[in-house]
């Protein structure tokens, strides 16, 4: 099986509050023979307080980015973080569709921009060594799980090229690959409330009781996501997700690099299982009657 | 999609600076309200997101200072859903952070989005500094500037013992490079608007 | 040398105003060939037609240009009132010194010089003018209508009864169109079936019209008057003559659960079948895709069981070709699949139905007999939601133009639920009402006051089911924009009016021009609405633009009188403001040389090749001939014309040379 090189961008939380993404991420890169070759010298790209206080900056700080990678001779970069990767891909996409853009942050820059690298996600990465994944699982991923999307993964449909905006499958293929049963439920791509994590806890404890609330109902044993906000918000805000919901719940809420790795017989400390708030384990079967309704 | 723009005063309006620094004709909005329909953050604004749009829409200073005043602006949460639905193509979210940037411009910002506004100011600073964002260094720093010292309390000691909360800051980034990129942003900002 | 006489306009003060009227007179009058020039205050009235007249006798004049207006008002006036004076109508010239000139430009001199300028291009053209005669051409008075819907079944009929033969083709087995499928109408609620139905009848008993359908046009040759319609009948695999419409052959088809198109889905149907009971002819149709014989070499069961014996297995598609001397355009419209509307949930959910199932599930034809009952489960659904522009007026995912109809029908919708369901609340969200029609905004009014229609001005951002239910997030644009959220058992969308899918191809196989929308074109948007920019072929209904019921109905009969009016003429004559190719004697014959560049780029497919033999019957050359029926003047293939061997009648290289050459 031949390498597949990628430019790696692993952005400031998969360092700090999402090394468990990044565990998981490297371990199941490694038994797929995928080398992530990390950007020298990679800046923060600014995430939603970049957009939201400074536009140039927000464009001139993931193109910095874009362009180590390049000069680093990579073609493709993946951003594990949804967050990192809206704000890579809308900024390649701005500076491909706006001129007076692209001037201002050359300018900012003081280089002249040509094509950029590609952006990928992780469900985009893993989509294209799918055919790896099924004849290396040794215990079928046997859950059945929401997969949740979110709103940086999918939106806007002409940055991220996701054709189905409002219900994508692309991840909950990837569970199926691994013999994961996935649910269709109504708060695929809803908000989680996402940087509002820390200054508004309450809106993020609101949405996210939304979106716990369906799932559970519609018997997920557990939520998978592609981006640490949504993540620590559905994990980490627990308890005020709690607060609002008459039925508490304590399904898991995974990455989903943590459910191949389980699939392909990875430790479960090389998944960095451990550091979630909301502890990762299954209710015995037969399942057990649904907590809601 | 071009707009015919008037305003009373001698200063162009904000429709007009938004059509032309941030590409987005409020003209087009034909007030259907399916932004504001899907929005997650509705609920805790004070003006609608399709009124926003509205108190633009009139070109009059009157309105535009309620529009930059909104809490709304500040409860927007960027997930882009609205322009994912619209009809016509209004990019709502790149209005917002124009109308953000602007409030903050005129130090009109609305006082009970002073939290909001710390954490974004606190996320950035931290940026300008290491290159990355330092987590704990950021609620340090929002925490200072709010004053909500003991909000989250409760979830920080289990971070800490889960691997979650880093003590230092990452190295790794070109420091130098990254603050010269903030100070040149500013200084093209500051050029243009002359 | 040319005896040349100028009449200059003052139109009032229209050209008067702006231009210096008696220097251009005086100018003229210095003009190389102009005997006589004069000025007049409205040259289109009576007496300055008869100062034209008398001019020419008077001074002999043998060609007269007359400085007004834009030709397309006035040119044949004054070429008839040329005539009348002695002279060819084609020798006198217009300069349109109003529109070109006094109406765009500011009073001065600049202004008075370009009039001048403008005359004095027309002496010179006029200098060049040969006497013309116009083109007579003899005219098939037979039409063509194609498709059966209102549209076309009305057109048929009155050009029928109007004296002339029609043929009408109809691709699907059965004429009666979107019409037959429709419930009650707006906005008088009488039943679409009841007022349909007995047009149908007329159409299928009325001795000047043949009916095809499940045919289609292949190919449309020829021009106005002198078309060449071939048609293909596709096999129903039925002798239509044996068959007496009994109906045992579907009653017996083992093959029973093919979606029926007629239901819009809602029920099915056999594999043979007649696709609604009152259908014309009522005779079946064999579904070749479904049938188990076409698909296994087994079965045969209607052949058996039937009693006429007139299932044809072998039978195949005929072609026929007719002579038909115009066409009417009646090819209809379909709704947008909204299946990209994700956030609607279409396709997901089984009570989020369009417009056209909510006709059905209303209908007393169809598959509830009339009674409201949702898919999924077949309750009666206690709230329902109708969503109104779901795609139109939408230039992300729908269409950017407003569908005109849906406003109506949606109001429709939910006065005929709150009809059929007692205690039922229907609610429409809409973004404005648009019920500009006779009766059309008392109708909407009075789903509202009388029938408690609850209308909330609003788009809908997503539908989702819960519980067997399905919520509607929506917003109160009129309470500030409060958003709504409804729990409702059943959603309908009032999804956009479409072109036909085939609608390019067929514009492209009969040269009509069509919109950005595949709509057909009409030859002016206001003053020739039913006409097509090529000549003989007209347009009624919703092919040309979305359209309801009377108004189908009045530009059917619109495109009727148009034919009627065609075949009333013995002969016809056209301008002869056209190409020709030169021919020369031998052994040249011709300056062309027969590379048919002119061939490629006519868009009237006018050029023909045409074979020069000698007495054995030997071809000696193969050159371009232009046929003067379809020739339109444009012009094109004289600028492609490498030899100079084509030219434009009226409108020569040599007149327009001498044009710019005059300044």
């Amino acid at each position: 099986m031949t390498d597949v090189r990628v430019g790696y961008y692993p952005g400031c939380s998969l360092q700090g509050s999402s090394r468990d993404f990044a565990e998981s991420l490297h371990a199941v890169a490694k038994a797929l023979s995928i080398d992530l070759v990390e950007i020298p010298e990679w800046n923060c790209c600014g995430a939603s307080s970049g957009h939201m206080l400074d536009h140039l900056l927000s464009v001139a700080l993931p193109v910095n980015v874009l362009l180590k990678a390049k000069k680093a001779g990579l073609p493709q970069v993946m951003a594990p973080c949804a967050a990192c990767y809206n704000r890579l891909a809308t900024a390649s996409h701005e500076i491909a569709t706006s001129p007076a853009t692209k001037a201002q942050v050359e300018s900012v820059l003081q280089t002249s921009i040509d094509k950029l690298p590609r952006v990928l996600n992780v469900i985009e990465l893993l989509a294209q060594v799918s055919e790896r994944i099924a004849p290396k699982v040794t215990k079928k991923f046997e859950q059945t799980v929401a997969c949740y999307y979110g709103c940086l993964l999918v939106r806007p449909a002409k940055v991220t090229g996701f054709d189905r905006t409002e219900d994508p499958v692309e991840m909950d293929k990837l569970v199926a690959a691994v013999g994961g049963k996935t649910i269709d439920w109504n708060f695929k791509t809803e908000c989680c409330g996402a940087s509002f994590s820390i200054s508004r806890s309450s809106v993020v404890g609101r949405l996210g009781a939304r979106i716990m609330q369906d799932a559970v109902k519609r018997q997920a044993e557990a939520i998978v996501v592609a981006c640490p906000m949504c993540h620590s918000n559905l994990d980490l805000r627990r308890g005020e997700i709690n607060q609002q919901l008459e039925h508490k719940t304590d399904i898991p809420v995974l990455f989903i690099t943590q459910v191949i790795g389980l699939a392909l017989g990875l430790p479960k400390k090389k998944l960095g299982l451990g550091r979630h708030f909301v502890p990762v384990k299954f209710p015995p079967r037969p399942l057990a009657p649904p907590a809601v309704q | 999609m071009s707009s015919h723009h008037e305003s009373s005063s001698a200063h162009p309006s904000l429709a007009a600076r938004l059509e032309k620094e941030g590409e987005v004709s409020v003209a087009d909005c034909y007030q259907c309200g399916k932004c504001t329909a899907g929005c997650p953050a509705a609920e805790e604004m004070d003006v609608a997101p399709s009124q926003v749009l509205r108190l633009l829409q009139t070109e009059t200073p009157k309105h535009e200072d309620r529009a930059l005043k909104s809490l709304s602006i500040w409860m927007c949460i960027g997930c882009e859903t609205c322009v994912t639905r619209c009809p016509q193509e209004v990019d709502l979210p790149r209005a917002m952070d124009f109308l953000r940037q602007e409030a903050l411009a005129r130090n009109v910002a609305n006082q009970d989005a002073d939290d909001v506004v710390a954490f974004h100011k606190a996320f950035l600073n931290s940026v300008e500094r290491a290159g990355r964002l330092f987590e704990l260094g950021m609620v340090g720093e929002y925490k200072l500037r709010t004053g909500h010292f003991f909000k989250d309390m409760g979830i920080a000691p289990t971070m800490f013992f889960k691997g979650k909360l880093g003590l230092f800051p990452h190295g790794g980034a070109n420091k130098r490079e990254v603050a010269d990129i903030f100070a040149r942003a500013r200084a093209v900002k500051k050029e243009s608007k002359v | 040398m040319s005896r040349i006489g100028v009449f200059i306009c003052h139109c009032g003060e229209n050209i008067a105003g702006t231009v210096d009227v008696a220097a251009v007179t005086k100018a003229a009058l210095d003009m190389p060939g102009v005997v006589h020039a004069v000025d007049y205050k409205y040259m289109c009235s009576d007496p300055g037609q008869t100062m034209l007249k008398d001019a020419i006798v008077e001074k002999k004049l043998d060609g007269v240009v007359v400085a007004a207006c834009s030709p397309r008002m006035h040119e044949p006036t004054f070429r008839r009132t040329a005539e009348e004076g002695g002279i060819n109508p084609y020798q006198c010239e217009m300069a349109n010194i109003r529109e070109h000139c006094s109406w765009v430009h500011e009073k001065g001199a600049a202004t008075t010089a370009k009039a001048i300028d403008l005359v004095r291009f027309q002496v010179e053209k006029v200098k060049r003018d040969h006497p013309l005669v116009p083109i007579r051409v003899p005219i098939t008075k037979k039409a063509l209508v194609l498709g059966g819907g209102i549209a076309g079944i009305q057109a048929a009929l009155d050009i029928a009864n109007a004296g002339s033969p029609v043929l009408l083709v109809e691709k699907s087995p059965s004429i009666g169109g979107h019409m037959s499928q429709l419930s009650e109408t707006f906005p008088t609620l009488d039943c679409s079936q009841c007022i349909l139905t007995p047009r149908m009848v007329e159409v299928a008993r009325h001795p000047l019209i043949t009916l095809y359908t499940y045919s289609e046009l292949e190919k449309l040759d020829g021009f106005i008057g002198n078309f060449k319609a071939t048609i293909r009948k596709k096999a129903r695999k039925i002798d239509e003559k044996l068959c007496n419409g009994c109906g045992v052959c579907q009653q017996k088809c083992p093959v029973k659960k093919i979606p029926d198109e007629f239901n819009e889905g809602l029920s099915n149907r056999a594999a043979i079948y007649v696709p609604f009971p009152q259908a014309v002819p009522n005779k079946p149709v064999i579904d070749l895709a479904n049938c188990t014989y076409y698909k296994t070499g087994k079965c045969k069961a209607c052949e058996k069981l039937c009693p006429t014996k007139a299932i044809r297995f072998d039978q195949e598609d005929q072609i026929e070709v007719h002579d038909v001397g115009a066409v009417v355009l009646a090819t209809g419209f379909k709704t947008m699949p909204v299946n990209n509307f994700s956030e609607y949930g279409y396709g997901k959910y089984k009570d989020v139905i369009d417009g056209m199932k909510f006709e059905r599930l209303a209908s007393a034809s169809g598959p509830t007999g009339g009674a409201m009952k949702r898919p999924s489960d077949g309750k009666t659904p206690q709230h329902v939601v109708f969503i109104a522009c779901a795609g139109s007026r939408d230039r992300l995912k729908g269409v950017p133009y407003c569908s005109k109809i849906c406003c109506m029908y949606t109001a429709k919708h939910a006065m005929l639920y709150q009809h059929k369901v007692h205690g039922g609340q229907a609610t429409v969200f809409y973004m404005d009402v648009r019920a500009a029609g006779k009766n059309y905004d008392e109708f909407v009014r009075r789903a509202v006051e009388e029938d408690g229609v609850k209308y909330v001005r609003g788009r809908v951002s997503r539908v989702y089911e819960d519980d067997g239910q399905l919520v509607v997030k929506g917003v109160d644009t009129l309470l500030g924009a409060e958003p709504v959220e409804i729990r409702a058992d059943m959603v309908v969308l009032a999804t956009a009016v479409q072109a036909q899918n085939d609608a390019e191809e067929l514009a492209q196989t009969l040269h009509v021009a069509y919109d950005p929308y595949k709509f057909f074109a009409e030859a002016h948007p206001k003053l020739r609405p039913v006409e097509t920019n090529t000549a003989g072929i007209f347009l009624a209904g919703a092919c040309q633009a979305p359209r309801d019921i009377p108004e189908t109905v009045a530009q059917a009969s619109g495109a009727a009188v148009k034919v009627a009016g065609l075949f009333s003429q013995p002969e016809l004559t056209r301008e002869p403001i056209i190409a020709v190719v030169d021919r020369q004697p031998p052994p040249v014959f011709s300056h062309c040389v027969g590379c048919f560049l002119c061939k490629a780029a006519c868009p009237y497919q006018a050029i023909e090749e045409e074979q020069i033999k000698n007495r054995n019957g030997d071809v000696l050359k193969v050159v371009a001939r232009v046929n003067p029926g379809l020739c339109q003047g444009c012009g094109t293939c004289v600028s492609t014309c490498r030899t100079k061997a084509i030219d434009l009648q009226g409108f020569s290289n040599e007149q327009v040379f001498a044009e710019l050459m005059s300044i």
